[in-house]
């Protein structure tokens, strides 16, 4: 899954060097790397304001994974054949790979880990909106691995040729895993869309829930989007928002189609001249209040996250006690 | 009814210890005390339900009435579950999970290891496969027990409780029944009563190693072969079967 567009909504610290005081012969040399389509690696020199934004990018972005595992992990246990237990087991620890290796990528900018989740649970960092929004249904685990995963797919593809080589190394397996998650979320939709009356309308429902927040997922308008301009520059980003969710919604409603489900959009209408749907417009104040924290189940992720943190305290605390024991014993021993 | 054929509930009883414990390993997932434990049980679970789809299949197979793995699985009720007690325990703390692991994959190795030389060839090539992954199984439990036994106070003291916790269900793991000796007969079932040294000296070298003492020896809690288990199963199957309760018939 992909962390929602959130740039510049994570609280401020203090302000990285600005560009304008870094030593220019420096920075002109970067940004020729950079426009060249060459990879900036970790030893290599960055700009603070690039080194920063990446941080923030890869940080929030392994912070949905994690998180993003809630939602369906809640569906683990009631799922309804071991088929399906099996795969939904698989894709869920699929996400929390993701979010080790993102986290990975991150600390080569010299943020720990252990950082990057205390700001996540202070509520410094944010993490996709897409996760405070409930799985009440079996069809959730269906809506979220078609739409979620494929809002994701959209926005992690062209970030496997974005500037930063660990992040995009780590977006090449990350995609490949997403499009297998996306096809066993569509299958479920599939069979529940050619099952009972009930299961269609759960299917319905689920469709109804997660269309609107799936396309928020994109992120604030382009006009809205203050640092878009900066990170495609940089190649931290490599299409705008706007143009990421008009491809999602010309992939998806085809899709819906095929399956039976209608999409909950009076306003959709296939555009002939612009060779694209026009869709209606989407409930920003719902996004913004999603990105604040005012999401339905926000406080249940974030307790969730912190009480599981909280309780695995001992547990971290005696393999770190145990490592160094063992390393005494064995300086001790040569 | 009828009973089943005694392939069939061997079968089964493979099928149900695996499928118990994935089910209780899976509701750790996204809770774990660290990522990288979250990973290594939800793959000790991906790896039981597995198990528990090939074994049960085998089971519908031989009882010959149209039952598949999903129909053993979710249309069963708490009495015609023949997993082992220690399975359905809950999770507890990460040291009581840790426990169960430690005391059960250790069996299951002995077990398979034993299993792959059935003159019944699906549960040979079942267990062939299942092996290699139990093996990993209980060298993850072994190293957590080692981690926590010798680790800090706190871990230490949550590591025994766990241990003294799950001990009880231990002797079922090894009781050897009628069903377990007609088809030890004929070759097919394992003489788990002969596991019982290895195991015995497997526990014993982890222990020491983790610092930790053998619980004490209590009267053994005995009945999941026969149907009778402890208060948890239900409400793990009630939690396990809803879709499939709720909702009579329909495909998934």
């Amino acid at each position: 899954m992909y962390t929602t567009d959130l740039s510049g909504k994570d609280k401020k610290k203090s302000e990285p060097i600005p560009l304008a005081q870094e030593d220019p012969a420096l920075l002109a040399a970067f940004e020729a790397r950079v426009a060249n389509d060459e990879f900036i690696e970790p030893k290599d020199w960055m700009p603070e304001a690039y080194r920063r934004t990446l941080v923030r990018q890869i940080s929030q972005h392994a912070h949905s994974e994690i998180v993003g595992m809630l939602p369906e992990g809640n569906w683990i246990t009631r799922a309804p054949n071991l088929r399906r237990k099996a795969i939904l087991l698989a894709k869920v620890q699929d996400e929390g790979g993701h979010g080790l290796y993102l986290y990975a990528a991150a600390e080569t900018l010299g943020t720990s880990r252990a950082e990057m989740i205390e700001a996540l649970h202070s509520g410094r960092a944010k993490y996709s909106t897409i996760f405070n929004y409930p799985t009440l249904t079996w069809a959730d685990i269906g809506a979220i691995g078609w739409l979620v995963d494929g809002a994701a797919i959209m926005n992690q593809v062209p970030l496997q040729r974005t500037s930063y080589g660990p992040y995009a190394r780590a977006m090449v397996r990350v995609c490949k895993e997403e499009s297998f998650h996306q096809r066993q979320g569509y299958e479920i939709m599939m069979a529940l869309a050619a099952g009972s009356r009930e299961q269609k309308r759960m299917a319905q429902d689920a469709l109804n829930r997660w269309w609107w927040p799936s396309l928020m997922m994109f992120g604030p308008p382009d006009d809205k989007s203050p640092n878009t301009e900066q990170s495609i520059r940089w190649r931290i980003k490599r299409e705008t928002n706007d143009e990421l969710r008009q491809k999602f919604v010309d992939v998806s409603v085809p899709q819906a189609e095929a399956i039976g489900l209608r999409i909950p959009d009076k306003k959709l209408r296939w555009n002939e001249a612009r060779g694209a749907y026009d869709f209606g417009e989407i409930d920003w104040e719902e996004f913004y209040s999603v990105v604040r924290g005012e999401g339905p189940v926000a406080r249940e992720r974030m307790a969730a996250r912190v009480k599981a943190w909280d309780e695995g305290a001992w547990v971290r605390d005696a393999a770190q006690a145990h490592a160094a024991k063992r390393a005494a014993a064995k300086l001790a021993a040569e | 009814m009828a009973a089943p054929p005694p392939l069939a509930a061997y079968a089964l009883r493979l099928g149900d210890d695996s499928l118990i414990l994935g089910q209780r390993l899976s509701e750790w997932c996204g809770h774990a005390p660290a990522l990288e434990v979250d990973l290594s049980l939800a793959n000790v679970a991906l790896d039981l339900v597995g198990q528990a789809t090939h074994f049960l299949g085998v089971a519908g197979e031989v009882e010959g009435k149209s039952r598949d793995a999903d129909a053993l699985a979710f249309k069963r009720d708490v009495l015609d579950f023949t997993n082992c007690l220690l399975v359905e325990q809950p999770n507890g703390d990460f040291a009581q999970t840790i426990a169960r692991q430690f005391l059960f994959s250790h069996f299951q190795e002995l077990l398979f290891d034993a299993l792959t030389g059935s003159s019944e060839p699906r549960l040979a090539a079942i267990a062939a496969k299942a092996v290699k992954e139990v093996t990993y199984h209980a060298q993850l439990a072994s190293d957590w027990v080692v981690r926590l036994g010798d680790g800090a106070d706190e871990s230490k003291a949550r590591m025994s409780a766990g241990l003294d916790w799950m001990w009880r269900f231990v002797d079922e793991l090894f009781a050897m029944d009628a069903l377990d000796n007609t088809l030890l007969k004929q070759g097919v079932a394992i003489d788990k009563a002969q596991l019982r040294p290895a195991w015995d000296a497997r526990i014993e070298s982890v222990l020491a190693d983790a610092m930790l003492s053998r619980p004490a020896q209590r009267r053994p809690v005995l009945g999941g072969r026969e149907g009778h288990h402890s208060e948890h199963l239900g409400h793990l199957l009630s939690e396990m079967q809803f879709l499939q309760r709720a909702y009579p018939g329909a495909m998934w």
